[in-house]
């Protein structure tokens, strides 16, 4: 089984050469220390930063320097910074490659929800619906099941949705599995988790075809 | 001529003396759009001369809505918020009473939709078509129109009576330069008020900023003055040890 620097570990082998990636909150953030030697990525902060570094060294943090998170920043050489609606033209535009981000839950037709509780948490949805709107290649980062147990990979959102058919790949804590057209269809097993028991945790259709091998990380 | 050019310059001083001066005409029930993300950029001046002058019903146009005890926490504090119109809007107990309670009216809309609204705002296009939040609650009583196969919504422009942002260097003439991610909403929220507030931290005269340097030009600025004081807080104390 993964834990949450296993899971963007994972994710962070999928990165190539040359791609400009966001980097959504929570175990997404994480993948930024795990890029492979050799790739150089760029990511974006949608709050208008393009080379984002990272955090400041106690005592250096600038107020006016911070992520999508609000957390104090550090801009690599050949940064750029630009405002609200520039960054959003990057994103809607689909000139950022990869977009990783969190969710509650995803069905196996590629819908994700990950922004509101009915009656328990109103947050809002920041900039997670332009994202999952535009972006060609959504990754989804999450663990498998709810900490009721329950499995978040489902035949149907239950939850109010933030974007329809638009994840292609999730990795969770015991899985790599990509959304097809006939539902989930199991990729890679996590290390020391069996099949039978990735197929107990997932409510929606999973698809298993022949030998399914085990994660290399 | 030379006589109609220094007639002109003259036009374009807008400096104000105050924060209190700045929001002169601020009225009950007007919409105000404030820039900043977090409390990263915000007009903190104009946000505690408004808690001062005491207007109520407000409508609000930002991305967030400021802490419990800063930003524009402290509007909601004072009960002079009647509507938010925001992206994201966690930290902050206060407001999700306000809206549990129904005392708060909420109007939660996509974060890149929202910059574009204001910017088109601004621009003088009044209603673009957008993917984000198609197959949505946010999609609810929208125009949907297929393009390129692809389904998006009919987003409308916004604006406000006035606009209120916060650069880091601006001059009397209301070009604005903004510092790093402190940039955020405020150029596109400088373009879309009817009269537009810029506080600064540093105001200068004319030509010492360079032009080819300037994020805001000061055609979208009526009104400009040095911030009182900046506290500049910081919601999210992130570092690393230096081992």
């Amino acid at each position: 089984m993964l834990d949450k620097n296993g899971i963007a570990k994972r994710i962070a082998q999928e990165l190539e050469n040359g791609w400009y990636v966001n980097l959504g909150i929570g175990i997404p953030t994480l993948i930024a220390n795990h890029v492979p030697p050799g790739i150089n990525v760029t990511f974006q902060s949608e709050n208008g930063i393009l080379g984002m570094g990272p955090f400041p060294y106690d005592g250096e943090e600038d107020a006016d320097l911070i992520n999508a998170g609000k957390q104090t920043i550090t801009a690599l050489p050949g940064s750029s910074i630009f405002d609200s609606a520039t960054s959003f033209a990057m994103i809607r535009g689909q000139h950022i490659q990869l977009t990783v981000l969190g969710a509650m839950e995803i069905s196996q037709s590629g819908d994700i929800a990950n922004w509101k509780i009915p009656g328990k948490m109103v947050k809002g949805m920041g900039g997670a619906m332009d994202l999952v709107a535009s972006a060609e290649n959504i990754i989804v980062a999450m663990t498998h099941t709810n900490k009721h147990g329950k499995s978040k990979l489902l035949k149907k959102c239950t939850l109010p949705l933030t974007g329809v058919s638009c994840v292609k790949r999730v990795v969770t804590n015991l899985a790599l599995i990509d959304i097809t057209k006939d539902g989930f269809k199991l990729i890679e097993r996590a290390p020391g988790v069996s099949v039978e028991q990735i197929k107990e945790s997932t409510e929606g259709n999973l698809i298993v075809q022949g030998e399914i091998p085990e994660m290399d990380i | 001529m030379l006589a109609f050019f220094h007639l002109q310059y003259s036009k374009m001083d807008k400096r104000v003396s105050s924060s209190e001066a700045a929001l002169k005409g601020v009225q009950d029930s007007m919409t105000i759009m404030l820039g900043g993300f977090g409390l990263c950029g915000i007009p903190e001046n104009c946000i505690a001369a408004l808690v001062k002058l005491g207007v109520t019903n407000l409508t609000c146009i930002s991305n967030n809505a400021g802490v419990d005890d800063f930003g524009l926490g402290l509007l909601l504090q004072h009960r002079q918020i009647k509507k938010m119109i925001s992206s994201y809007v966690g930290e902050n107990d206060e407001f999700e009473r306000q809206m549990l309670s129904g005392e708060l009216e909420v109007d939660l809309i996509p974060q890149g939709s929202l910059a574009a609204r204001c910017y088109a705002g601004g621009a003088g296009i009044p209603a673009f078509y957008t993917p984000a939040g198609y197959g949505t609650e946010v999609a609810s009583m929208k125009e949907v129109r297929y393009f390129n196969g692809k389904p998006h919504l009919l987003e409308e422009a916004l604006t406000a009576d006035f606009a209120i942002v916060k650069a880091w260097k601006g001059d009397w003439h209301g070009n604005l330069v903004y510092k790093g991610t402190a940039r955020n909403f405020n150029p596109p929220m400088a373009m879309a008020g009817k009269i537009t507030i810029a506080e600064v931290e540093e105001l200068v005269a004319p030509g010492e900023l360079d032009p080819n340097y300037i994020h805001t030009p000061g055609i979208f600025v009526q009104r400009i003055f040095q911030g009182e004081k900046y506290e500049k807080r910081i919601e999210q104390r992130t570092v690393r040890s230096k081992s």
